[in-house]
């Protein structure tokens, strides 16, 4: 006979509030099985955890049933408390009559009655529980990391420094991602390059670490602890065991009009190429799209002048499949396109161009040289405009409903670095808002006002118009002066909003892990979760969580790789008991369950079944690993002859439920 | 009924969405010939301001060209509070500002002729 407990929590006034809990309680005295029932203000409490405790002892309870806030709260809490008093931690069910109940009903009368339901429908289910014991799964100590921008590589970093192996993914041909391409950072200054690179080679050095450049994750399967990934390494038409990264081949090239992605298209490269001289992995790469040899099989310059003999046009794409325990996206963003945009005439002038253009035309290793120069005829423009804003808190449909975070800073940096330089420049800043929270963030804007003289204007550009002599014609409003202003421009810079990377929803796909609508990752707590997405074993790194700037990803890239080694510590993990499992006595092998099994868990197999006229016969059985099942129970509604149940919420627990909901 | 929910009524804008960019009036080509701009429409009509714009003949200047519409980045649509705040002073008097028989005399050469259309839209209603 079951001896059940009752405890009914208050939770202050967020559940006794709505809900008459010492009716609760009483009403729930009288159902069939229920030793105990009371009501306490803080069931989490220490004092309520030892109630609870203490009765479990004293009247010697088989069954608890706590009615209290959402089992995602404190689930866990209770059933360590059930089990520190030395009955199984699975004999705890929770009536949710917080969330369920006190926080969407306000007539009192009717929150009670539906508060002592749920209690009823608790101790329906609880009546038939079953001790479960959680089993183990192995831990696999390597880490992926999908992304090698300055995201990916801190969290490599990290992991590796605790003595993990870690193998970082990059799409592109160099790892270092958006931060290569930056001149300089805010709000110090210090040029990009020369403190990211030093952290890329230490990438390239580590031991730990394995880059696997040029390269796109295929598949994940697997569960937490247990990943597997197929990784492909794309025909890069180099060995990269043999290219010293000399760069005589990326000389010689006969293909010189091949648009430059790494200066965003401003000038050219040749069909073989090393984005930048301080590329990690220094090796070559020939684009397939516009090599000669490849195409159309005459050429071979690169391979003639290859001293390494490294060029090898046979090569093809190579699959690799590695076991990983935690798997990390750092994939990292771009700024959108500005096809909406077409009042800003970017598509229409050459001397519209986004902030990250401007980045290259004042970077040393830029298609200028570090100059600032108009592209359209190379001439120092004297009247600079920024624009803030584009695309970004727009709820039109055209851009991005969020704010970017990161423009207004850089923004500042542009015009600073601008007045700094050449200081016959007018600069002139359209803003909506001015957002510096961060540290020394307002300060460096202040600067920018103060100390470099850059004219910010509250107000919007409504217009850009190029004119026939090459001057840009700005339009735009100045709201504190309630004017229109008029601006003859020869540089028009456009802060455009950041979006995710464009291959984030492909990996999230693949990870099982959830997005929001901006297609952002999800993380498993927007508070106190901020680096773990839902799905158990998966970490988020960098902007493809949410806008941030570099302190800020780096900050968060090594709270991600906290959380990895974390996990990676652990030998053994404790899996969810509440698995399915399949009576083979009534499974007639119809394959319903496999088809629908998200993880792959169920298996089939061919065994021996006495039969009543002594006879022996041989029947296919779906087998269920509990090590990969999660418990979603999609193969119990599945399966027709009702042969899958789950442990812990079998159908005969639910029905139970259910007429205990309708009695 | 209250003027401003009028003026929210009949052009279905929601001027809270306005975040006071300024793009309508940064886009504006009329700015000057305006007393009250588009960025002042929306505010004004928010904070219940309505009499000043009803009695300003900003709203006869307004093109109606909907460039402000069209950029606004919140969707807010400032055209058609011009507009709205323009019907609310016909249906008030009863009548026009002007016949339309009477528009082409009121016109000089400089005007665009976008406005001289809008003008007939305007003041034959």
């Amino acid at each position: 006979m079951h001896r059940i407990g009752v405890f009914v929590c208050h939770c202050g006034t967020n559940i006794a509030g709505t809900v008459d809990v010492k009716a609760v309680a009483e009403a729930l005295g009288k159902e069939p099985g229920v030793v105990s029932s009371v009501e306490y203000q803080y069931m989490c409490s220490e004092a309520g955890q030892t109630l609870i405790k203490d009765a479990i002892k004293n009247l010697k309870l088989t069954g608890v049933v706590i009615c209290s806030c959402s089992p995602r709260m404190h689930e866990t809490t209770f059933r360590r408390t059930a089990a520190a008093a030395g009955i199984n931690p699975y004999m705890v069910e929770i009536a949710n009559i917080r969330e369920q109940c006190s926080w969407i009903h306000k007539d009192k009368a009717t929150a009670t009655e539906k508060a002592i339901i749920l209690g009823r429908t608790a101790i329906a289910k609880v009546t038939l529980n079953t001790p479960l014991t959680s089993m183990e799964s192995p831990v696999t100590k390597r880490a992926l990391v999908i992304g090698g921008g300055i995201a990916g590589i801190q969290t490599a970093l990290d992991i590796a420094e605790a003595g993990f192996e870690v193998d970082i993914v990059e799409k592109n041909s160099t790892i270092g991602g958006k931060m290569t391409q930056i001149d300089k950072t805010f709000p110090t200054l210090d040029c990009a390059a020369c403190i990211l690179t030093p952290k890329m080679v230490d990438c390239a050095q580590n031991e730990k670490i394995n880059i696997y450049s040029y390269s796109e994750v295929e598949s994940v399967s697997g569960f937490v602890g247990n990943f597997t990934a197929k990784i492909k390494k794309k025909a890069r038409y180099v060995d990269a065991a043999k290219c010293t990264g000399c760069g005589v081949c990326t000389e010689k090239c006969p293909m010189k009009n091949v648009p430059n992605e790494f200066n965003l298209g401003m000038n050219n490269r040749r069909a073989i190429y090393i984005p930048f001289a301080q590329a990690v992995p220094k090796v070559a790469t020939i684009d397939a799209d516009y090599c000669n040899m490849l195409k159309k099989g005459k050429c071979g310059v690169c391979a003639k002048v290859c001293t390494a003999g490294a060029i090898d046009y046979k090569q093809q794409d190579e699959y690799v499949e590695r076991e990983y325990g935690a798997i990390v996206a750092a994939t990292g963003y771009n700024p959108i396109s500005l096809e909406n945009y077409d009042e800003f005439a970017y598509s229409q002038s050459k001397d519209v161009i986004t902030s990250l253009e401007f980045e290259r035309l004042t970077n040393a290793a830029g298609p200028t040289s570090g100059q600032l120069l108009r592209p359209s005829d190379g001439q120092h423009p004297h009247t600079i405009v920024f624009v803030q804003c584009v695309g970004s808190r727009d709820t039109s449909g055209c851009g991005k409903p969020y704010c970017s975070k990161i423009c207004c800073m850089y923004t500042a940096k542009h015009a600073m670095l601008t007045r700094d330089k050449y200081p016959d420049t007018d600069v002139y800043v359209f803003y909506i808002d001015v957002r510096t929270p961060g540290k020394n963030f307002d300060e460096f804007y202040r600067r920018a006002v103060e100390e470099y003289g850059v004219h910010y204007i509250k107000g919007m550009v409504g217009k850009v118009s190029p004119r026939a002599d090459g001057k840009l014609m700005v339009q735009a409003s100045d709201l504190i002066a309630n004017e229109q202003l008029h601006i003859e421009a020869d540089l028009v810079v456009l802060a455009a909003a950041i979006e995710p990377d464009k291959s984030a929803r492909s990996v999230a796909t693949m990870l099982t892990a959830s997005m929001d609508t901006n297609d952002f990752f999800t993380e498993a707590h927007p508070k106190l979760r901020p680096v773990e997405s839902p799905t158990a074993g998966v970490f988020l790194s960098g902007v493809c969580q949410g806008p941030k700037d570099i302190p800020e990803t780096v900050a968060q890239a090594s709270a991600c790789a906290a959380k990895v080694i974390g996990l990676l510590a652990k030998d053994k993990l404790t899996c969810n008991p509440c698995v399915a499992h399949s009576n083979e006595n009534l499974c007639n092998g119809c394959s319903a369950c496999e088809k629908v099994c998200p993880y792959g868990a169920i298996t089939y197999s061919d065994k021996e079944f006495r039969m009543p006229d002594r006879t022996v016969a041989i029947r296919r059985v779906a087998l269920v690993n509990p090590a990969v099942c999660q418990g979603c129970g999609a193969c119990t509604v599945a399966c027709p002859s009702g042969a899958m149940d789950l442990f812990g919420f079998s159908n005969k627990q639910i029905m139970a439920e259910v007429d205990a909901i309708c009695k | 009924m209250d003027k401003r929910e009028e003026i929210l009524r009949i052009s279905g804008v929601d001027v809270r969405k306005c975040m006071r960019c300024g793009k309508c009036s940064g886009t504006c080509p009329n700015y000057d010939e305006m007393e009250y701009h588009p960025h002042q429409f929306v505010y004004m009509v928010e904070t219940g301001n309505i009499e000043p714009l009803m009695n300003s003949k900003s709203i006869y200047k307004c093109l109606s060209c909907f460039a402000c519409a069209d950029r606004c980045p919140r969707g807010v649509e400032p055209a058609k509070v011009v507009e709205a705040v323009r019907l609310a002073v016909i249906r008030q008097k009863g009548q026009n500002h002007l016949k339309a028989s009477q528009v082409p005399d009121v016109l000089d050469e400089d005007i665009p002729q976008q406005a001289f259309v809008s003008a007939f839209r305007k003041y034959s209603k």
